[in-house]
């Protein structure tokens, strides 16, 4: 399986997210620089944190209309796994792929520690090896993590079960609608969260929890490819 | 041809920087103050003389880039 983590000017979790992808699944990886025209060789796409462009306008905003953002798009439609985390999972919202905005946080701080979330869906691409209902630790690390959409957008999001994580009871640091932490697209291969599953990989780290985003994409590429094979 | 672009956050959205400012407002002595918004200003300086054209495009602009809709509105002005 081959990933693919897109750097841009600004970035500073790719590091952590090749690392991760090397040392919890030991898959190919490369980072992708945000000029490239081609992301077809690539299984699995993963949006990293950071602050794109400086996060001048809006976090995101200019990040949206990099050159490598339309194959972003093109992989998203043809079900390839993309994975947008913090700065990623603002980008992915600027780009129309995930619904809603990011606002800044309720107390206007940047928020740096472990956060409890709530597993909500656990039958994505991203977390099938986690159980529903479960709590695990995860670090957040933002400025600007308010998750907001309309009501409208919120009660399909619901229908749907596109609320992937939640800040788990009594916790949501950020002021986001319903505590939501990360949601996915209607088909389920796009995913967006603020907390950073890449810096959760260890408990050298703080926490482990984080691997089994990891192996869960792996597990649902095996999957769809051992599918394939045998049909 | 100078164009002056307003963006400002919805309504029903919070502004979590405004009600910090208000705040601020407040413990000042400032107590008639109700509510506060922060918003952006832009200035943006067009190589054309062509109203129209320029109208369509700065909406275009603010659509695209300037604004996000989901969570701002936005309006603008041409002068020259």
């Amino acid at each position: 399986m081959k990933f693919a983590v897109i750097v841009f000017p600004g970035s500073n979790c790719d590091i952590d997210c090749y690392k991760a992808v090397e040392e919890t699944i030991g898959q190919s990886v490369d980072y992708v620089w945000h000029t490239a025209t081609d992301l077809s060789a690539y299984d699995a796409i993963l949006v990293p944190g950071g602050f794109s462009y400086g996060d001048y306008l809006r976090c995101g905003a200019i990040a949206r209309f990099a050159p490598v953002m339309a194959e972003v798009v093109k992989a998203a439609e043809a079900g390839k796994y993309v994975l947008g985390i913090c700065n990623g999972f603002q980008i992915l919202t600027e780009a129309g792929l995930l619904p809603g905005a990011l606002l800044r946080n309720r107390d206007l701080k940047f928020l740096c520690h472990q956060s409890p979330l709530e597993v909500v869906n656990a039958a994505t691409p991203f977390t099938n090896q986690y159980r529903e209902g479960e709590v695990i630790s995860i670090p957040i690390a933002h400025g600007e993590g308010n998750y907001y959409c309309d009501d409208e957008t919120l009660a399909r999001l619901q229908k749907n079960n596109q609320i992937v994580f939640r800040y788990a009871s009594g916790g949501n640091p950020n002021g986001s609608v319903h505590d939501i932490a990360g949601i996915c697209s209607e088909r389920g291969n796009v995913v967006g969260m603020m907390p950073h599953p890449e810096r959760a990989v260890s408990q050298l780290l703080g926490s482990e929890d984080g691997k089994r985003m990891f192996t869960s994409i792996l597990n649902a590429w095996r999957e769809q490819h051992d599918a394939a094979v045998n049909s | 041809m100078k164009a002056t672009v307003y963006v400002t956050i919805k309504q029903n959205v919070l502004d979590p920087q405004g009600t910090a400012v208000q705040g601020a407002l407040h413990s000042m002595g400032f107590a008639e103050v109700d509510k506060v918004r922060i918003g952006k200003y832009l200035e943006l300086t067009l190589d054309t003389t062509d109203r129209a054209e320029a109208e369509e495009r700065v909406r275009a602009m603010c659509e695209k880039l300037l604004a996000n809709t989901v969570v701002e509105d936005y309006r603008f002005e041409l002068e020259g």
